[in-house]
């Protein structure tokens, strides 16, 4: 009987605190009918208020990159508002600078629309969708690196620039509860855009790496948002030159593809840095270029060559090697993807030869 | 209620501010008076925070218990209850806040989940409880209750705040330190002792 009666009364007062805490959410959380206007009038939105602003503008189809699904730890969704709406947050804090937060720069995860807002987004994103894709192959390439390639279901084409990224929504698995959302470079070329390549190295503990690497198969569904990312080939010069390591290598394979298909007048080499010949890939793929396109050349560097590896390639760091084949500045961009430590390395060797900052470009994986 | 109603108001306030201190006496609520005892602005903003919902609470656990808990003869359950209460009042009181004083909500609201599991504030419900206070001296331990405990971390942050500009032996640096800060208060307020006799 007591049993019977303890259940029932937690569950009645229970109860009725949830219909008091809805209630107040629907008289206090309802700010009615709010008006984003975005990039001054280009674009006007009516949305609910009492929402994040990230998540009232995902409501829409209009994507903010965010890789921690808004508890303010991963810093990537600002955006720039017009409207005062208050101090900054203590959890934004550490992840704007002095200037941005003088420009009105915010998290879009921690603000709520409460009121009308103007704000202006990047015209890129307007270009970001979310893809329910298929899993149509899976290629290992190194023991730590896979090659996959999805198709797109809904919607069927993505328009994306050479060397910009999309981000992986990763599912549950054995083990690991939590889901998140990570970015992996495009390796395909943008002239097919039913599908699109990724390379993915596995990050020992990598939640969204091992996901990948262990937990999906052929004809397995994942959704990807995109396409992101300021990584992409500029006008200026004529000579580029691309420094990739490990998967580094996926934005300059579009690249030099979506080059050379395009028939541009550009010199392009390109150096992948590795520590054994088995941490190389698609050597034939390049080298096949390289004999068949005279602006592409490709030079592969091993800074700890195996003895059964049987190398007769470069040797060394490959900051050596670029410093070893790169002499003048002239006419040249630099394109860099690859870890920061490798990536700062090159830009202060870059910079050494004669080349400014306006004319590096990098993608540092983090 | 017996003699406990005899006891002034007024008593119960200045004892549980300094006498019966939640932290210094009865050692409650001591995770986020550790935690967040770095900086004394945000430590007494975690204190202006804790004196709200201690209030608020106080006077609805006390109401539930008189009119909801005693005539249905659920006393046993007292201890799920106050805690339900306690954490749909702070979601309410946070979106009130937000809505109707967004400018408070700016400086507390980041602490008001954080106080939901706050030992000090179910502490509170269930001393009075014991204690058989009258709705007025409730609301009057509540209030007397918040503001020890404002006290107490706006002292511990405020000192903290020194001793970041000096040296400490490696051992010590960090909760040690603070741990030892909070036992030499503690015997402070000790002396507090006796000039209010309430438990």
């Amino acid at each position: 009987m007591t049993i019977f009666q303890t259940i029932l009364s937690v569950s009645l007062i229970s109860t009725a605190l949830a219909v008091l805490v809805v209630i107040a959410d629907a008289i206090f959380n309802n700010y009615g009918e709010c008006i984003l206007d975005i990039n001054n009038g280009n674009t006007k939105l009516t949305v609910n208020g009492g929402s994040t602003l990230l998540n009232s503008l995902a409501a829409n189809r209009i994507f903010i990159p965010s890789a921690c699904g808004g508890k303010a730890t991963c810093g990537l969704c600002k955006v720039q508002l017009a409207t005062d709406v208050g101090p900054v947050l203590p959890t934004e804090e550490p992840y704007l600078t002095d200037e941005e937060m003088q420009d009105g720069v915010r998290l879009s995860c921690q603000i709520k629309v409460k009121q009308d807002l103007a704000l202006s987004i990047p015209e890129e994103l307007f270009n970001i969708e979310q893809y329910e894709t298929r899993i149509e192959r899976i290629t290992p390439m190194t023991h730590d690196i896979k090659e996959f390639r999805f198709v797109l279901e809904e919607p069927k084409v993505m328009e994306f620039k050479a060397g910009q990224y999309v981000q992986i929504d990763s599912k549950p698995y054995p083990g690991m509860q939590e889901q998140v959302s990570r970015a992996y470079s495009i390796s395909s070329v943008p002239s097919e855009t039913g599908a699109v390549e990724l390379i993915i190295r596995l990050v020992p503990n990598g939640i969204c790496t091992t996901f990948m690497h262990d937990h999906v198969k052929e004809g397995d569904t994942i959704t990807m948002r995109g396409p992101f990312g300021e990584f992409y080939l500029r006008e200026g010069a004529d000579e580029l030159i691309f420094i990739a390591g490990g998967s580094g290598l996926a934005p300059v394979k579009s690249m030099v593809y979506d080059i050379l298909e395009k028939k541009l007048d550009k010199q392009m080499t390109f150096f992948f840095g590795a520590v054994t010949k088995k941490d190389l890939y698609y050597v034939e793929l390049f080298q096949d270029l390289e004999k068949r396109y005279e602006n592409f050349r490709y030079i592969p560097a091993l800074s700890d060559p195996a003895p059964d590896d049987n190398w007769d390639g470069e040797v060394g760091l490959i900051t050596d090697v670029v410093a070893k084949y790169v002499e003048t500045p002239n006419n040249k961009q630099g394109y860099l993807c690859g870890s920061p430590g490798m990536i700062n390395a090159c830009i202060n060797v870059l910079t050494g030869i004669g080349l400014t900052d306006e004319d590096i470009f990098f993608d540092k994986f983090t | 209620m017996g003699d406990a109603v005899a006891i002034n108001p007024f008593i119960i306030l200045l004892a549980a501010i300094f006498t019966s201190n939640m932290v210094l006496a009865n050692f409650l609520g001591m995770c986020s008076f550790i935690a967040v005892s770095n900086e004394y602005k945000t430590a007494s903003g975690l204190g202006k925070a804790v004196t709200l919902v201690m209030v608020v609470t106080t006077i609805l656990n006390w109401i539930i218990f008189r009119f909801v808990i005693i005539p249905l003869g659920l006393e046993y359950l007292r201890f799920i209850i106050f805690i339900v209460v306690i954490a749909a009042t702070v979601q309410i009181i946070e979106m009130a806040m937000d809505r109707y004083l967004p400018e408070l909500h700016i400086k507390l609201g980041i602490f008001l989940p954080l106080i939901t599991v706050n030992c000090a504030i179910l502490g509170i419900s269930l001393f009075m409880i014991i204690r058989d206070y009258g709705a007025v001296q409730s609301l009057f331990f509540g209030v007397g209750s918040g503001l020890g405990w404002w006290l107490a971390i706006c002292a511990l942050a405020a000192i903290r705040e020194k001793i970041a500009k000096n040296k400490l032996p490696l051992g010590l640096d960090g909760p040690g330190i603070t741990f030892i800060i909070t036992g030499i208060m503690a015997l402070a307020f000790i002396g507090f002792a006796g000039t209010l006799i309430v438990q």
